[in-house]
């Protein structure tokens, strides 16, 4: 996964098996966050089929580009990414939130030592990858670093002290990535605390902004390769997308950011929907 | 009789200025050393380091759980980093970073909180730390040290920059007596026993290990024996040196400039109840916040003085033997 070409149609591919996956895992483990997971799932599939340096073989690899999963409750696209990108096998996915499993209910690098980060207290990931940026600067390796942050959890205090730090340094090899689908656990984030106009408030604090549509797969792949040129500042991309994407009676819907169909019937529209027996 | 100090004690340097000193030492010797802090630099020292490693210096401002979740990815890129602030904002302000990213994602990062204890004087509560140890204490795969003087500090400090694991080292604003010689060996988790005396134990850390020494002496010429052990590390805690001095001497008391609940007193008291119960009294700061005044001042309000400890001491070995009053003197 270095330096290749990148296919757009593999990416959607991989997409919609991750899709799937996530709903499988989920209904496996009876509980979870289907929303936010299917909501990133576009963005997560370029990361790991068309942007990063990484080494499926080789997940220590020094120089590889890291990406931390900030928004930690959205784990099963990260564990969905990982298995299709070789790292995990397909099985354990079922083992989700069971004790025992390395799949925890948000991600943990004691029990699952190839991520990066165990995040799934909201608001620390970007300090993490100023911290990981800054290794890699002062390593010398080329490694980039991907976090990637709730629209919600952009209401925590520590984000915004990150945000302030991290142009001060100059780090270009950081891209924070907001996956912004405008719905948090208690009602809208609008309803909640309205963020707008989000975008100006990074650009205020002197980054590199870029607005996309999160689902779009050339919008992403151009802002992922655009924010690589910027070098001597970091990048945010603010990625429009929608909530449960990809599964009809999910999206836009407050229910399904923290809980799961529990029927066998609502399972199954939602893998027919995502083209259940046609993984490619 | 062990007598590892000097009496009278003399006057040393302030523990945060060994810090800063061993820290310009260390990076001297170990590239992967970086230094974090958060606009205090010239109080807490690290400005020392700063000022010859530039490039692995990183002030981040008024912002102290940015600071401890960044230490924590430089550590995740194979750096060791040292954070440091003052001891009450490092750890209230802190926690939750040094909880997820040191405790719980098990990485390996240093932190050293400054002015620790009431002891910084004139600033006042928010800026003393009466709480910092019983919270670094209370994160799972912690080390925790306090140490006494500029060499223990200078030790403990290349300790944790050797150790593997999350370390919180307290040092404190004032000067502080001298108690150990150069060249003094520590180690976490193992107890200095500075005198070998029968008849009571007073276990303290930090700025009370010199007062109590002074008690310790006045005690002396009144036919008391005291055992004084410097319990540098609170976690791990040297049990097995406390459950010897319970054993051997009967009578504990337990000095620190800290709340004693929790502090390093309700853990030597966990230790003692489980290993060998002996009756124990406990010099610390009782459930309050201090005031601003001179560091004398304050100690002496709040009871951390050598009359103290030996009230303290009075009143454990009036309970060791049962029905008696204080022994005789």
């Amino acid at each position: 996964m270095t330096s290749k070409k990148i296919d757009t149609a593999e990416i959607a591919a991989r997409a919609r098996n991750i899709r799937r996956l996530i709903i499988e895992m989920l209904a496996a483990a009876g509980s979870g966050h289907p929303g936010g997971s299917l909501s990133a799932t576009d963005l997560v599939a370029c990361l790991y089929f068309g942007v990063m340096r990484h080494r499926p073989p080789e997940p220590f690899w020094e120089d590889r580009d890291r990406f931390i999963l900030s928004k930690g409750h959205a784990c099963p696209v990260l564990y969905a990414a990982l298995a299709e990108a070789g790292y995990i096998t397909h099985d354990l996915l079922s083992s989700l939130r069971r004790f025992g499993s390395p799949l925890q209910g948000h991600p943990d690098r004691r029990k699952l030592g190839l991520i990066e980060a165990s995040t799934g207290s909201l608001g620390i990931g970007l300090s993490l990858g100023i911290g990981m940026a800054l290794a890699a600067r002062l390593r010398g390796s080329p490694s980039r670093t991907y976090v990637l942050l709730g629209d919600g959890e952009c209401e925590e205090g520590q984000i915004w002290e990150a945000a302030m730090y991290a142009p001060h340094l100059k780090l270009g090899s950081l891209c924070a990535i907001v996956d912004f689908n405008r719905l948090q656990l208690d009602a809208t984030v609008e309803e909640i605390t309205d963020l707008q106009p989000l975008a100006d408030k990074w650009r205020s604090f002197n980054w590199h902004v870029l607005e996309i549509d999160g689902h779009d797969y050339a919008q992403i792949l151009d802002a992922f390769a655009r924010a690589e040129q910027v070098t001597d500042r970091p990048t945010v991309i603010v990625a429009a997308t929608v909530k449960g994407k990809g599964v009809s009676y999910m999206e836009n819907q407050l229910k399904f950011h923290g809980s799961v169909p529990d029927k066998p019937e609502d399972i199954a529209k939602a893998l027919a929907e995502l083209g259940a027996g046609a993984r490619s | 009789m062990i007598r590892r100090w000097k009496s009278p004690l003399e006057l040393g340097m302030a523990t945060r200025e060994a810090y800063g000193r061993a820290l310009a030492e260390l990076g001297q010797e170990n590239p992967r050393i970086v230094v974090l802090d958060a606009d205090l630099s010239k109080s807490t020292y690290t400005s020392v380091f700063g000022k010859k490693f530039k490039d692995r210096f990183f002030d981040v401002g008024i912002a102290e759980a940015n600071m401890c979740s960044m230490a924590a990815g430089l550590a995740a890129g194979g750096f060791i980093p040292f954070a440091s602030s003052f001891a009450s904002f490092l750890l209230c302000k802190g926690y939750e970073q040094l909880r997820i990213c040191c405790a719980y994602m098990e990485f390996n990062v240093n932190f050293v909180g400054s002015h620790g204890g009431i002891s910084l004087g004139e600033d006042g509560p928010s800026q003393q730390s009466i709480e910092d140890i019983a919270l670094a204490c209370s994160l799972p795969g912690f080390t925790v040290a306090v140490p006494a003087d500029e060499v223990a500090t200078a030790a403990l400090v290349r300790a944790a920059a050797e150790h593997y694991g999350p370390v919180y080292i307290r040092v404190g604003r004032p000067r502080t007596a001298k108690i150990y010689a150069p060249g003094e060996r520590f180690s976490f988790g193992r107890a200095k026993t500075l005198s070998d005396g029968s008849d009571v134990t007073v276990i303290a850390n930090g700025l009370m290990v010199a007062v109590a020494c002074e008690a310790a002496e006045i005690a002396e010429r009144r036919g008391i024996d005291v055992r004084v052990i410097d319990c540098h590390t609170a976690k791990p805690l040297d049990e097995a040196t406390i459950e010897i001095a319970a054993a051997e001497t009967g009578a504990i008391v337990v000095a620190e400039e800290h709340l004693s609940r929790p502090g390093l007193g309700s853990l030597v008291a966990q230790a003692v109840g489980q290993r060998h119960p002996v009756p124990m009294e406990f010099v610390g700061i009782d459930d309050v916040f201090a005031e601003s005044g001179t560091p004398e001042e304050i100690l002496r309000a709040y009871g951390l003085t050598t009359e103290h400890i030996l009230g303290a001491i009075d009143r454990v070995l009036g309970r060791k033997v049962k029905g008696a009053a204080a022994v005789d003197r």
